[in-house]
């Protein structure tokens, strides 16, 4: 059952009316987006995307002249709850995984986090050996 | 007040016997002594005989930037090693500066020429001069220093920054005179503002050159620091400062043309122009024994004026420089030419051939942007490696052409396509300009 997540990452410069662009662009062709977040500098920022369909979305993303790239990610589902989060990233630490950056959202009693972590196939692992629950690709994509 | 009236005052006749005395020696000694003019001037089929007079300037070969830089570093000395006792550099051009080698005598003209410049200033023995131009390769910092020791005036061999230091001197030493670059100059003046010491200030005058510069900087410098701003001309290839200077009537820059001979030319067809209309500024250097220069291309446009000054003095007089013939730019007096970024550039794989130069000005100091586009198949998901890129570039830019630069990343096919020559530089300064 496959965890590993694709996550598509846009490069856009700092102007205005680039992020609606891109979600206009793929609200048309149907793609839905999952979760999202931005990271950004002075003038350029990364626009991290989780949607339905990461290929096509890349497809069309390129033919409008963005600059993309899909990327590696896993979504652990914790519990709603204090203390839970920082459980999770303890065992990550504890076998020596970083993070590069992650982002998350909590509501009703789950919260998913999507981590970009610095050594995939292990993160799967040691999360899925210390029962944890990681979303499963499918969960996200339609096909 | 005139330095050296018998050659800023001779009659025009007298000056032009002079000059074609000293063009045919000049001929003469690059003919015999410079393997480099002889093969160009044999190249043309001439030989110092077909040079008499000025009007023969026009047989003459040109020579240019890339010639000086192809011969680094001693391929233009017309004097065997022994007789330079001064070498001088340009800053920032790709790989290679520009070199220039002074003979004793031409430390004389050199220092003889700029103190011409100063006493056109009003400046005299009695002046302290509060030299902050960079000492060192660059000619401003050593030129105003041996020009006001041959006035005979004090000299402060301070040199460029240290704004702190510079305005303490300038009180406690009771400088009257000050040498910098303009933008140098609205930057001490604003500190001086700041630190409310103008009334305790014996400046009177500022000679200010090395880059371009408006009228209304002048005003700016003039109300500020509340002294009498003056131009002036020079560079490296010709001697350094020096070349041509302002008279207290400020009607263009007195050229001293009895060293250094002016023609202006057609940038595109090299035939002169009509007397007076606008064209590239030539010279051909008449005294200089180390490395003379035969009509050498400044790239500067500008006009020339053979009427009599109110002044008194009789020498042509160049007008403030109107622009290139070229694409290079003067950015925090160092000249930078677009084809220096865009090697550069080309040294990173993560970046496409496309960019834009942005230069303009803000407090007085020289902004530089360049935009340069990220090749799409050189993206990764990595923010820190994007960063580090930019970074690298700017550092490189740094270290090549000697200027600081902020390198913003833009996307793919974001800057403007051009189907002929590609505007690359968009210039908001407006230097050029009455």
């Amino acid at each position: 059952m496959p965890t590993i997540i694709k996550q598509l990452s846009i490069f856009l410069e700092n102007k205005t009316g680039r992020i609606t662009e891109v979600t206009k662009l793929l609200g048309k062709a149907g793609i839905n987006l999952t979760a999202f977040s931005m990271s950004e500098s002075a003038d350029f920022g990364i626009m991290r995307v989780v949607l339905s369909d990461p290929e096509a979305a890349q497809k069309i993303l390129i033919t409008h002249g963005f600059t993309v790239t899909l990327c590696d990610v896993v979504c652990l589902f914790v519990p709603n709850k204090p203390g839970t989060l920082s459980e999770a990233l303890l065992i990550l630490s504890e076998h020596n995984i970083s993070v590069d950056y992650m982002y998350a959202f909590a509501m009703d009693d789950m919260a998913r986090v999507v981590i970009r972590p610095s050594d995939i196939n292990r993160c799967v692992e040691v999360l899925q050996d210390s029962n944890l629950k990681l979303a499963k690709a499918s969960d996200m994509y339609y096909f | 007040m005139i330095w050296n009236e018998s050659f800023e005052c001779m009659g025009r006749e007298e000056m032009r016997d002079v000059q074609n005395k000293r063009l045919r020696t000049t001929i003469e000694h690059v003919y015999h002594n410079s393997p480099f003019y002889r093969a160009k001037m044999q190249e043309l089929g001439i030989t110092p005989m077909d040079i008499e007079t000025i009007d023969d300037l026009v047989k003459l070969p040109f020579t240019t930037k890339t010639d000086l830089r192809d011969q680094y570093p001693f391929g233009l000395f017309s004097v065997p090693m022994s007789e330079i006792v001064r070498l001088h550099a340009s800053s920032g051009t790709t790989g290679k500066p520009i070199v220039a080698g002074y003979t004793r005598k031409d430390l004389s003209t050199w220092s003889e020429v700029m103190a011409r410049t100063f006493a056109s200033g009003g400046c005299s023995r009695n002046d302290i001069f509060q030299v902050a131009y960079g000492y060192g390769l660059f000619t401003g910092g050593l030129g105003a220093h041996y020009g006001a020791e041959n006035l005979g005036a004090s000299v402060i061999p301070i040199s460029s920054g240290n704004t702190e230091k510079q305005i303490q001197l300038m009180t406690d030493f009771g400088s009257t005179a000050l040498c910098c670059t303009p933008s140098y100059a609205l930057y001490l003046a604003e500190a001086i503002e700041d630190s409310g010491v103008r009334d305790k200030l014996k400046l009177k005058v500022g000679f200010f050159g090395a880059e371009p510069w408006t009228q209304e900087m002048r005003q700016e410098l003039e109300e500020k620091l509340k002294i009498k701003a003056y131009d002036i001309f020079g560079l490296t290839e010709v001697i350094g400062p020096g070349v041509a200077y302002e008279c207290s009537h400020q009607h263009g820059m007195h050229i001293c043309e009895d060293h250094f001979l002016p023609e202006i030319i057609n940038p595109k067809t090299f035939e002169p122009v009509a007397p007076g209309e606008v064209g590239e500024l030539v010279f051909t250097t008449i005294t200089k024994e180390g490395m003379p220069v035969i009509r050498y291309r400044t790239k500067d446009l500008t006009s020339l004026t053979y009427e009599a000054c109110t002044c008194g003095r009789t020498s042509v007089r160049m007008h403030k420089i109107m622009g290139r013939s070229d694409d290079m730019m003067i950015i925090r007096g160092v000249n930078v030419f677009p084809t220096q970024i865009e090697s550069v550039l080309m040294e990173f794989g993560e970046t496409a051939p496309h960019y834009h130069l942005y230069v303009d000005r803000e407090n007085n100091t020289d902004t530089f942007d360049v935009h340069v586009e990220v090749r799409p198949e050189n993206f990764t998901d990595d923010m820190n490696a994007l960063l580090n890129l930019r970074k690298r570039i700017e550092a490189r830019i740094q270290s090549v052409v000697g200027v600081h630069a902020s390198v913003k990343l833009v996307e793919p096919r974001s800057i403007e396509r051009s189907i002929g020559k590609a505007q690359r530089v968009t210039d908001k300064r407006n230097l050029y300009k009455e």
